[in-house]
C-alpha cells in the first residue's frame, strides 16, 4: 500500500490540486458566471437574471473604470521599476560592505515582515497632515504650513507609491544580494586585468549573472501585486475624488458598498487577467533562468 | 579623496538604515505614549511619559474592553497555525513529487499552480463571499483556514521542491537498496535533510496567513473569526483614529513576525533562489 501510494506522483499532488480547485478554481468559474448576470447582493434572485455581455459593455463605456485601469498599470510600472532599481542599488551597496554585512542584510528584511495593511497604516500615520512625523519634521526646519500629503490629488498617489516601495524593495535587495554573493570572482578579476572599468564589469559580467535572480524576484513580486489593495484601502480608500482609485479598490467599492456583484465580477475578471498575464510573463522568463542556474 | 568616498559610503548606508527602521520604531514608540502626546503640536520627539495603557486595554486587564484584541490574537494564532500545518503537509507532498518524479505535464501543472496563486485576493473574495455564505461557512475560522491553505500551497510547493532538489537522489536510493521502502527512505533520510528548508517554508506560509487582509476582511464578520489585521480596523472610526491603540495592536502583530523571520532568514533566501547559491 505504502509503496503504491508513493509511486504515483499524481496522488502526491492531488491534495494540493483539490484545495486549489475548491478555493480558487470553482469560485472563479462561479464569478465568471455571475459576471453575466445582474446579481446584486440585496436581491438574491437576481443571480439567475442572465444579461449576457451587458456588464462588460458597461465596463467598456465606463470612463472611471478605464481611469482606474490606466492608473493601476501606471502604478505597477513605476513601482516595480523603482523597486528593482533601488533593490539593485541596495544589494550592490551591501555587497561592498565587509564588516557587519550579515546584520545589515537581516535588518534589510524588516519591511518584508510587515503586513500590507500595517504598511498602509504606518505611512498613513507618517503622512498625516496634522500629526504626521513628516510634517512635524518639516516644521522643525521652519516649514510651518502643513502639507496635505494624503489629501492633495497628486501627492496622495506619490505617498502611496512611497509606502509600496518601502514595503517591497527589500525582497529585490535580498534576492539580488544572494545573486551577487554567488558570482565567481575569477571572471571579474580577469576582466579587470584586461583593462575593463567598473561599469564595463557590471554591464558585461555582473548583470548577466544577476538576470535569473531578477526574474525570480519579479515572479515572486508579481504573485502579490494585488496586495497593494490593502495599502491604498487604509491610506486613502481611493480618494481624494477617486484620484488614487486602483482596479482593486474599485472592485471592492462596487462589489460590497454598492452591492453590485455582477458588475464587480466583470471588473475583477479584468484584474485577474492582468495579474495572471504578469505572472505568466515573468514565470516563463524564470523557467529559462532556472535552467541556467541549474547548470552552474 | 578616498576618505571622502568612504565617509559618503557609510553615510549612504546609515541613511538607508534610518529609512528602513524609522517607520517601525516610530510605531513602536507611539504605542507606549499617551494619546494626547501623539496629538501634541509642535511634536515632542521623545515621550515625556511611557505608558502601557493601550495594551492593558486590549488585553482587558483593566476589565473594560474597547477592542477585544486578545480574541483577535487567538483567532490569528489558531487560523495561521492550522492553515500552515495543513498547507505544509500537502504542499510538501506536492513539492516532493515535483522534485523526484518525471510525469506528463509537469511544467504545465507547476505553472498552473503559480497562476492560481496570482489571482488577487480582492477579486477572489467576491465569489468566495457568496459561496461561503451559501454553504454556511462564512464568519468561521474553518472557512478562512481552507482559503489560506489553498493560498499557501503553491508557494510551499515552489520552496520545498527546491529543497528536495538539493538533496542528492542517491541518498534515498542507498537507503532503499538497504531495504527501506520509499516512504521509510523519505521519512528517515530526505525529510530530516530538508527539515530546515521546510521550516522556512512553514514560516513563510504562517506569515502570509498572519498578514492577510483582503480576503479575511470579507470572510470574517464578528469577533468569532476576525483576525488581527481586521481587528486593527476597529480603531478606525469614520472621522477619528485612535492612533495609540492602532500602534499598540500593530506592535502585537509585528513582534511574532519579526522573531519568526529572523529565525529562518538564511534558509528563506536559499529556498527562494532554488538553492542556486548559499544564503
Amino acid at each position: 500500500m505504502n509503496k503504491k501510494f508513493f509511486s504515483s506522483p499524481i496522488i502526491l499532488i492531488l491534495p494540493s490540486l483539490l484545495a486549489i480547485g475548491f478555493v480558487i478554481i470553482i469560485p472563479l468559474i462561479f464569478s465568471f458566471y455571475t459576471s453575466f448576470t445582474s446579481y446584486k447582493l440585496t436581491r438574491p434572485d437576481s443571480l439567475y437574471n442572465f444579461i449576457g455581455l451587458r456588464n462588460y459593455e458597461r465596463l467598456i463605456d465606463n470612463t472611471k473604470f478605464w481611469y482606474a485601469f490606466g492608473r493601476t498599470i501606471l502604478f505597477l510600472a513605476i513601482v516595480l521599476n523603482l523597486e528593482l532599481l533601488f533593490g539593485l542599488g541596495i544589494a550592490l551597496l551591501i555587497n561592498k560592505i565587509t564588516w557587519g554585512q550579515r546584520t545589515l542584510r537581516t535588518i534589510m528584511m524588516f519591511p518584508m515582515m510587515f503586513s500590507p495593511i500595517l504598511v498602509g497604516f504606518q505611512w498613513k500615520y507618517i503622512f498625516n497632515d496634522n500629526i504626521g512625523v513628516l510634517n512635524n519634521f518639516l516644521y522643525l526646519f521652519g516649514y510651518e504650513s502643513a502639507i496635505p500629503w494624503l489629501i492633495d490629488k497628486y501627492l496622495a498617489m506619490g505617498s502611496i507609491m512611497v509606502a509600496e516601495i518601502w514595503a517591497n524593495t527589500s525582497i529585490f535587495a535580498i534576492l539580488l544580494l544572494a545573486g551577487l554573493l554567488g558570482i565567481p570572482r575569477d571572471p571579474i578579476e580577469a576582466a579587470r586585468v584586461d583593462g575593463c572599468n567598473s561599469w564595463q564589469v557590471f554591464k558585461n559580467i555582473t548583470l548577466p549573472f544577476l538576470m535569473p535572480f531578477i526574474f525570480i524576484a519579479l515572479t515572486i513580486r508579481s504573485l502579490d501585486v494585488g496586495r497593494a489593495y490593502d495599502i491604498v484601502h487604509i491610506m486613502t480608500g481611493g480618494g481624494p475624488a477617486m484620484r488614487t482609485e486602483l482596479l482593486w479598490t474599485m472592485i471592492a467599492r462596487i462589489g460590497y458598498k454598492d452591492a453590485n456583484m455582477g458588475f464587480a465580477n466583470a471588473m475583477s475578471y479584468v484584474s485577474i487577467i492582468l495579474s495572471i498575464a504578469f505572472t505568466y510573463y515573468f514565470f516563463t522568463k524564470l523557467v529559462a533562468a532556472r535552467r541556467e542556474l541549474g547548470q552552474q | 579623496m578616498k576618505k571622502i568616498k568612504k565617509i559618503a559610503f557609510w553615510f549612504l548606508v546609515l541613511f538607508l538604515l534610518i529609512l528602513v527602521c524609522m517607520p517601525g520604531i516610530w510605531i513602536f514608540i507611539s504605542a507606549f505614549r499617551p494619546n494626547p502626546e501623539i496629538l501634541a503640536k509642535p511634536a515632542n520627539w521623545i515621550p515625556d511619559r511611557w505608558t502601557i495603557y493601550e495594551f492593558t486595554q486590549m488585553f482587558s486587564i483593566s476589565g473594560y474592553v474597547s477592542v477585544p484584541a486578545f480574541k483577535y490574537l487567538m483567532n490569528s494564532v489558531i487560523i495561521s497555525s492550522v492553515s500552515t500545518v495543513i498547507a505544509i503537509t500537502i504542499g510538501m507532498m506536492g513539492g516532493y513529487a515535483f522534485a523526484r518524479y518525471n510525469f506528463k505535464g509537469k511544467n504545465k501543472i507547476f505553472l498552473g499552480l503559480m497562476l492560481a496563486r496570482a489571482v488577487p485576493g480582492i477579486s477572489l473574495s467576491l465569489p468566495l463571499f457568496i459561496l461561503f455564505a451559501k454553504i454556511g461557512i462564512i464568519n468561521t475560522s474553518f472557512g478562512v483556514i481552507i482559503v489560506y491553505v489553498a493560498m499557501n500551497v503553491p508557494f510551499t510547493i515552489w520552496l520545498t521542491d527546491g529543497f528536495f532538489r538539493q538533496i542528492p537522489k542517491e541518498m534515498s536510493e542507498v537507503a532503499r537498496t538497504d531495504g527501506c521502502t520509499r516512504l521509510q527512505a523519505f521519512w528517515n533520510v530526505e525529510l530530516p535533510l530538508a527539515g530546515p528548508g521546510i521550516g522556512a517554508a512553514a514560516i513563510f506560509a504562517f506569515l502570509l496567513s498572519w498578514n492577510e487582509y483582503a480576503l479575511a476582511s470579507v470572510l470574517t464578520r464578528t469577533v468569532h473569526s476576525k483576525t488581527l489585521p481586521i481587528g486593527m480596523m476597529d480603531y478606525l472610526d469614520e472621522f477619528t483614529i485612535n492612533w495609540a491603540g492602532m500602534c499598540a495592536i500593530a506592535v502585537v502583530m509585528i513582534v511574532p513576525a519579526v522573531i519568526l523571520t529572523f529565525i529562518v532568514q538564511k534558509h528563506l533566501v536559499s529556498g527562494l533562489t532554488f538553492g542556486g547559491v548559499k544564503g
